[in-house]
């Protein structure tokens, strides 16, 4: 049978290029989590290390940081009154920054453009000039760094993140669902209790787990701002100098796998909401 | 709450000398109309007509700069739109997206302390045929669908005025003419004022009992459907219901109920009583499908050449122009005595006195053509 020829082999230089450049995009995406995620992995894997007293080297694996993730002293009273501190400037943020969203974007007044611009001030400015002013300006007024300056630093830089995110969802809304309400015997404050709210609340959560976050996370206003107090992240960067406990370790990755589990319930709920 | 609001002693709805201003721009002119009770009403018009205005100010939405709006003897000018007994059909229906179907309809029941909703709520439903629908959200609804809960949403109130504001707009062509047959049945049913806002004169045509045509802020013309098309009484009435050609002409004499008449040397008559005007100078209008390819009438114009032909099935349009340079359209009917003529045949036309009008010569004889497609 040699009437009939078998198509030549193609080489395999030619077949691997033809892979790689049908795989392109899965290869960079590949790439893309790792770089992401090593670092997550990484704070992860050294959860589990029997350090003792530094976490830089991998020692041995050992349950004993998650099961008393409290073990480090002050870990816990730092993770605690950081989240003192977040709930307290969210709830205090976003209820201002929803109050002021609704008057920019609803109300002509005068002052709204200059207003809508020094709303966006705080967010432009470096983070360091800002906690080195209020430090300057608690000093100045005689109230120590404490506790409480920290919340009013926080809920500073936290309102303008509300503002915007409130005010975009308010800027989305039709108009005319209000206009239906009130032309349905609902007056004004049942419109925005049955209508007008509801429909902003995405909006505002969004708002409120952005500002949580922030205050969360924040470092460079709080250690300007915060005198004997301690927080998660002032604690993490002060025992820097003489090795990160791996409770810190424990800590983050909690975190890390909460967030996950709070999107992964979102997403579920959804799907499930949309299938009915 | 505003239950007290439900009063029964429902009445005609009464515009009185009615004008919105935005700053310079007049959008409603000393308007003054009365809709009469349990009557299905339309303004039509093109946009920018001041009709969605009119509809707003009747909502409470708007509050007029002028004039008084009055529901029998209830003054309602100056009323929140929560505590008049009007409902609004919103363009875009404006249902809540976070609500149900269910809860939707029950807004206004609920909004107006009523407890047991449900019975209403219900009826509502399968009046527009969708009780199956009422635990979904408007989001998983069609348009169709949509637009027929926006109707539920409303008439479950039973308002004494419902407002329809360009409700069929965002519908294709199949379901509006089925919506405006379903609208005319429901409107039957419930014996509720309906005022409708539209610019498609058709829909305006086959729905209302009365069509009050706007034009810049004022109504131009007011009444049925066979009134407003047979007997215009503007140049803009006549060219923006239907089709119509307007010949400018003299006035020569009027006597024993007919006017005579003179364009470019010919002679037609018209009866005395489809003369709007008093003026020498008239508009001479007739409808397409009025006029005829013959000359046996009285009015006719001999020597014209066809320029244009297009079959539409039911009809052939005809594009026929005058010696004096004029086109003038022509509908003629696809049954036996058909022309078949071509482009660059002779033709005469020929039409009745009783269905030529005459309208008041100062007029754009433009006015109101090429308006109804817009938007």
């Amino acid at each position: 049978m040699t009437t009939l020829s078998a198509p030549p082999m193609p080489s395999f230089t030619h077949r691997a290029s033809r892979w790689i450049s049908r795989n392109l995009i899965r290869i960079y995406a590949g790439v893309a989590f790792v770089y992401l995620f090593i670092p997550v992995a990484y704070t992860f894997a050294f959860s589990f290390n029997d350090s003792g007293k530094s976490n830089l080297v991998w020692q041995g694996f050992t349950l004993d940081n998650w099961k008393n993730p409290c073990g480090a002293p002050q870990v816990c009273s730092a993770v605690a009154n950081s989240i003192q501190i977040g709930v307290l400037s969210t709830v205090i943020a976003t209820i201002l920054g929803t109050m002021i969203a609704f008057a920019l974007g609803r109300h002509k007044f005068r002052g709204r453009t200059s207003t809508n611009l020094l709303i966006f001030l705080p967010m432009a400015t470096p983070e360091v000039v800002l906690g080195a002013s209020l430090l300057a300006m608690f000093l100045n007024l005689g109230v120590n760094p404490g506790f409480w300056t920290i919340v009013i630093s926080h809920v500073m830089f936290c309102i303008s993140f509300v503002v915007v995110t409130v005010k975009a969802r308010i800027a989305s809304l039709d108009p005319r669902l209000e206009q239906a309400a009130m032309d349905l015997y609902a007056n004004e404050k049942d419109t925005f209790r049955y209508v007008t709210l509801p429909l902003v609340m995405p909006g505002i959560a969004g708002a409120a787990l952005l500002a949580f976050s922030l205050s969360f996370d924040d470092f460079i206003i709080t250690n300007f701002n915060s005198g004997i107090e301690t927080t998660f992240p002032k604690f993490v960067y002060v025992s820097a100098a003489r090795g990160i406990p791996a409770e810190a370790n424990v800590i983050g990755s909690a975190m890390f796998f909460i967030a996950l589990f709070i999107v992964v319930i979102g997403q579920v709920v959804a799907r499930q909401r949309k299938k009915s | 709450m505003a239950n007290s609001k439900v009063s029964q002693d429902t009445g005609d709805l009464v515009l009185n000398r009615v004008s919105k201003f935005y700053g310079d721009f007049c959008a409603v002119d000393d308007l003054s109309l009365t809709v009469p009770d349990g009557s299905f009403f339309a303004l039509l018009g093109p946009s920018g007509c001041g009709k969605t205005t009119t509809l707003r100010m009747i909502a409470g939405l708007e509050e007029p700069s002028q004039g008084t709006i009055h529901i029998g003897d209830n003054d309602i000018t100056t009323q929140k739109p929560y505590r008049r007994n009007v409902n609004t059909v919103f363009q875009n229906y404006a249902l809540f997206p976070h609500l149900t179907i269910f809860e939707n309809i029950a807004f206004g029941l609920r909004r107006r302390g009523i407890k047991d909703v449900k019975t209403e709520v219900e009826n509502a439903l399968n009046l527009v045929e969708l009780g199956h629908l009422a635990e979904r959200k408007p989001g998983q609804l069609s348009g169709g669908q949509q637009q027929r809960i926006a109707v539920a949403r409303a008439i479950v109130n039973r308002p004494e005025v419902l407002l329809l504001d360009e409700p069929l707009g965002a519908l294709d062509l199949k379901l509006r003419r089925q919506m405006q047959i379903e609208l005319k049945r429901i409107q039957m049913e419930v014996g509720i004022t309906f005022i409708h806002v539209t610019h498609d004169q058709e829909e305006a045509m086959t729905m209302a009992d009365t069509i009050a045509v706007m034009n810049q802020g004022k109504i131009e013309q007011m009444g049925s459907a066979t009134e407003l098309y047979e007997a215009p009484k503007t140049a803009f009435v006549a060219n923006f219901l239907g089709q119509c050609n307007l010949i400018k002409a003299k006035v020569q004499s009027r006597a024993a109920g007919k006017a005579v008449v003179t364009a470019k040397g010919h002679t037609f008559e018209v009866p005395l009583s489809r003369v709007s005007t008093d003026s020498d100078s008239v508009l001479l209008g007739v409808r397409p499908e009025k006029l005829r390819l013959d000359d046996q009438g009285i009015n006719s114009i001999k020597d014209c050449v066809v320029t244009d032909r297009s079959f539409v099935g039911t009809s052939t349009q005809y594009l026929v122009r005058t010696p004096w340079d004029l086109e003038l359209v022509v509908f003629e009917q696809n049954d036996e005595g058909l022309h078949d003529l071509h482009v660059g045949d002779k033709v005469s036309l020929e039409w009745d006195a009783e269905h030529t009008f005459a309208l008041d010569g100062a007029q754009d004889i433009n006015a109101g053509a090429d308006l109804e497609d817009e938007e």
